[in-house]
This record gives C-alpha cells, structure tokens and sequence, in this order.
C-alpha cells in the first residue's frame, strides 16, 4: 500500500510538473497579453517533435537545448506576424485565432512526422531504475523533476531580478503605464509570448522522453493548465505553480481509488475555489476578476 | 465587455432591413430540400446547418448582442443531445418529451454555471465557460453506465410525432425530419426576435456597448449577465436536443471544446452583429467541412486556416464584410 501511494505521489508529483510548466507558459501569455493560448499543447508536440529530428545531428543535450529556444523563436514569429494583429480586439478574435492554429500545428506535426507515435530516445544514464522497491523512481524521472526545478526558478529569477523581467511583471499589472514610461511594448509582448512558448517546447522534449510522442500529445495538458490558473489566481504566477502542483498531486492520488476520477477531481476542485475563494489560492484581489 | 465597434454601426435590428430580406431568408430555408440536391447536398447536410444555425444564434445572443465571450456552449449543445438521448433511450419514445428533456438538461446546467460565473468579466470568464464545458465532457466520456462513455449513448431513435390522431413520421423521412427541424428553429428565431425588442433585450444591447453606463442607470449587470447567459444556452440546448434526433445517438464529442469553437466562429464568421449572421456562417462552416473532409485527409489545416483568416481578414464577418461594401 505504501508503495502504492508513493507509486501514484510520484506520478503526480511529475504530472503537476508539467502543468507547471505548461500553466506558467500560459500564464505568462495570458497576463502580459490577454491572450488565452489554445495552441500551448501544440507548441508543447513541436518542441518533442523538434528534439525528435534534432537529435541524430546535435545528440540528445544538443536537442535537449536547441529544441526549446527553435520553438520559442516560431512562438515570436506566430506572434508577430498574427497574434499581435488582434491584442487591440475583443478576447473572442485571440481564442478563435489560437483555436485555429491549434488545428494547423497539430496537422502539420501529423503531416511531418506521421500519425503513429514516435519514441524520443533518451541517454542510458537516465535510464535505470534507481531501486528496486521503488521501480517507479528512473534516473530519468529525477532528472525531469531537476530540469523543471532548475526551469521554474531561473523563470523566477528572470522575473524578479532582470531590467526585462521587471518590466514583464509591471505590464501584468498596468501595461499602459509601462508604455508611457517609454518602454516597448511591442518588443516586451513578443519577448513574453517567445518565453511563455519555449517553456512549452521544454515541456514537450521532456515529455517525449517519458511517454513518446504523437500530435495529440499537449492536448490533454492544455485545458488542466487553464484549470491551474485559474485555481492558483490568474495574474499570479506563483500560484500558477502551486495551483499546477495541487491539481498534478490530486488527480493522480484520486486515481488510486478512483481511476475515472482523475481527471473530474480537477474541476471539482477548481469550482470549490471558484465558490469559496474566486480570486484562487494566491491571486490579487480585482487582478482581471 | 467588449467595445467591437464604432457606435452606431452596429445598432442592433432584429429585422434590418424590412420584410424583403426576411421573406427570402425563409423562402430559402422552405425550398432547401427541393434544391440542395442538385448542389450536391442533401436533406441530413441542411438539417445540420439548420441545427448549428440554431446553436450559433443561441451562443450570439451572448456573444454578439450582450458582448460577453462564452467559449463553452458545447456544453449545453451536448446537454441537450444527451437530455433527448436520455429520454429515448431509457424512459418513452416521445420526440416532443425527448427534446423538452434536452432543454431542461442543458438550461438546468447553464442555470447552475452562470450562476457560479456572473460575477467574472473577460477573459476569466471565458476560461471559466471553457472549464465547466469540459467538466461535462469528463462526466460523459467516463460515466459509462449511464453515457456509454466514449462510444456514447446508442440504440435510440427519433419517434414519429402524433397530432392528435394524424402521425408524422420524421423517423425514416430525411426531409420530413428536416421540416420539423425547420418549424423549430423558427419557434426559437421567432422567440428571439421577440427577445430582441423587449427591454430584456434592449438592456442586454446596453450592457454591449457600455455595461459601465449600464451599472449607473441602476442596472444590475451581473444578473443581466447570467439572465442573457441562462437564454442563449437554452437555445443552443434546443440545438443540442435537435442534433441528437438528427444521428439518433448522443456521444462526447458533442461536448468537446471543438465544438465550442465551431459555433463560435460560426457565430463570428457570419457576422455576430448581425440577427441571421451565424446562422449564414454555420451554412458556410457546415459545408466547407464536409466537402473539406471529404477531399483532403489534410482537412484540419483547412479549418484551421478558416478560423485564422476569418479573425485577421474578415472580423466582422461576411454579413459585415458586405454591408461595408454596399455601404
């Protein structure tokens, strides 16, 4: 039983870390731009995909690296040449947009790559199991646990100590007085929305280890990574993080006695939040409520 | 809420235009059958413009006429497939109770979601109606016994309609059951027409174009909010309830958020300011993706390029892309 529940904890502990790093790449996105990203998943397929044809040339690390920072670079031009064309515009016109680049992305990976799943071979370092009572915990999924660690506090240090960064968290907050001071905007957005993607590509090399890759692959992490948002407090990233987390842990704890329940857990979870405390678990108060 | 465009240009007439436009509208929909053969279509293709037609309306009701974004209506599309699935499937084999069922399944549950939503604005809003949208979707996909899960719910039909003592039978008749679709959808256009005109509906314009102004005229906003709400899912549920009767089954992907997106851009691609918009856009939409899909194993992209250029070419949609001509 003991092995069970720590089995499941691990499992959502790695889950969590992915809507992490999914939500926050969102979050990024949707604080500084008002922009819901429906293609997040698809961006996350892209950069396994990348990884995937990049690793023959590069090895593994080359791929590891380049994979992410390719996929945040086709985020800034998506951004340029598209989404900045609808900022000034009702929400609806940036969901349908991104709606409809979620479609593209997805067919031209099936296109590219092939409808049947592909493997992202891994180093054999990370390959082993650690123990033998605790099969569950690979060298592989220390690392990924390392990685998004490392991740997630040089975003914080990015954000916190940086002149870019600062000016990142001043435009979630009031983005007009930010361009009245003089500061670009425009440069500020597409810098933003490439970081919030890379964090995405990083997302899918990652997870192209662990369970392989297909084109549907980022679809099942998009909408629970709107869910932790949402829970954590939209307009705050840490709550981002800790939102991602919870709803990681408790749906793969929920499924050791209720294996249908793993997903239906995160929203009855975000609906308590929204009756009991609408701001979510970290959010401002009136921060776009 | 949202601020779309300059004032006065969309000033909202249920019936602009005059009689003209609405006597070949309906001419258009009543000779459907007699024609659409001959364009390659057939009777099932226009009773599922008619159906999506319907859904889009519903969802402008919120979208293009209260300016609040609703990026969930499959939610209440599928509730109301399932509603009407319920009924015949386990309970009579009644078309009128299969399709009051589907409403009062997808009404009941945009009751319960629009109350636990009024009080967000924007973009958390939307992110919201996209939640519990999906909410639904897990229920129906893993409540096996009662939804059949992923294959959904199988085994029933419509049920001929009894006049008194005359019997229609819509069941095995393609264009019978499109006529009945027909005379639902004009009870519904009709109903919303009246909306449109009451105050109800004047205030919901109100809340469009300034739901600041709106609040300072004594207005209650948030209620206004989850009133519009509350009917715009009832008529996307009669949709739902429609949809069900027309494939004789009710399966999960009516609840995807795929299909919250199709209506949206059906709604925006007609031009959501307009009465008739989204149901000239579910006409165009419906259509392209069955010739699309037909034609090219590539035919994601095409509708993604669809969404893509109706936002960045033609945002206010095709009604308002060629009044802006003629005007």
């Amino acid at each position: 039983m003991l092995t069970l529940v720590l089995f499941n904890l691990t499992n959502g502990i790695i889950l969590g870390l992915f809507y992490v790093l999914m939500a926050l790449g969102v979050s990024l996105i949707l604080n500084l731009s008002n922009v819901i990203n429906f293609a997040h998943g698809n961006f996350l397929a892209l950069g396994g995909y990348f990884a995937f044809s990049l690793a023959p040339y590069l090895g593994y690390w080359g791929a590891f690296i380049v994979a992410p920072i390719l996929v945040g670079v086709i985020g800034v031009i998506v951004e340029q040449t598209m989404i900045k064309r609808v900022y000034p515009r009702p929400h609806v016109y940036s969901l349908l947009l991104t709606f409809g680049l979620a479609f593209i992305i997805q067919d031209m990976c099936r296109t590219i790559w092939g409808v049947n799943g592909l493997p992202l071979s891994i180093p054999n370092a990370l390959n082993s199991p650690l123990s033998n009572q605790f099969f569950f915990l690979t060298g592989y999924r220390i690392f990924l646990v390392a990685v998004v660690i490392v991740a997630v506090a040089a975003l914080f240090a990015f954000l916190g100590f940086t002149r870019v960064g600062t000016r990142i968290r001043a435009g979630t907050f009031d983005l007009d007085t930010v361009s009245a001071l003089g500061i670009n905007i425009g440069l500020l957005r597409a810098l933003n929305f490439g970081l919030g993607i890379g964090l995405a590509g990083l997302a899918g090399v990652l997870a192209g280890g662990q369970i392989g890759l297909n084109p549907n692959m980022g679809d099942d992490l998009v909408l629970p990574s709107f869910i932790a948002i949402i829970i954590g407090g939209i307009g705050s990233l840490t709550g981002t993080l800790v939102g991602g987390l919870i709803i990681g842990i408790a749906s793969a704890v929920t499924s050791i006695w209720w294996s249908a329940g793993s997903e239906v857990i995160i929203y009855i979870m975000m609906v308590i939040i929204l009756v009991a405390r609408p701001r979510g678990i970290m959010g401002e108060e009136g921060m776009m409520t | 809420m949202s601020t779309t465009t300059a004032p006065g240009a969309m000033a909202a007439k249920p019936a602009a235009g005059g009689w003209l436009h609405l006597v070949v509208i309906w001419a258009v929909l009543i000779s459907a059958p007699a024609w659409m053969g001959y364009i390659g279509g057939y009777d099932a293709l226009a009773s599922q413009v008619l159906i999506f037609g319907l859904a889009a309306m519903g969802l402008n009701l919120l979208l293009g006429f209260t300016g609040v974004m609703s990026f969930g209506h499959a939610a209440y599309f599928g509730l109301g497939a399932y509603g009407a699935g319920f009924v015949l499937r386990y309970w009579v084999h009644s078309t009128p109770l299969a399709i009051l069922c589907g409403i009062l399944l997808g009404t009941v549950a945009g009751v319960t979601f629009g109350a636990l939503m009024m009080r967000r604005t924007g973009i958390y809003f939307a992110m919201l109606t996209i939640a519990f949208a999906q909410i639904c979707y897990y229920i129906a996909y893993s409540w096996n016994s009662v939804t059949g899960g992923y294959d959904g719910l199988r085994g029933f039909s419509r049920a001929p309609l009894h006049l008194g003592s005359y019997v229609i039978d819509i069941r095995g008749n393609g264009t019978l059951f499109y006529y009945f679709v027909l005379f639902v959808f004009a009870i519904c256009t009709g109903l919303m027409g009246l909306l449109l005109r009451s105050p109800l509906g004047r205030t919901m314009i109100a809340l469009r174009e300034n739901s600041q102004r709106a609040r300072f005229l004594g207005i209650p906003v948030e209620q206004h909010v989850w009133i519009a709400f509350i009917l715009s899912t009832f008529f996307t549920s009669v949709a739902g309830a429609l949809y069900a009767l027309l494939n004789n089954f009710a399966d999960p992907t009516a609840l995807y958020y795929v299909i919250s997106g199709n209506i949206v851009i059906m709604a925006v691609l007609g031009g959501m300011l307009s009465f008739w918009g989204p149901l000239l856009g579910a006409a165009v939409f419906v259509v392209l993706e069955n010739e699309i899909s037909s034609m090219t194993v590539n035919w994601m992209s095409f509708i993604g390029v669809i969404f893509v250029a109706v936002v960045l070419f033609f945002p206010r949609g095709l009604l308002g892309f060629l009044r802006r001509r003629s005007a």
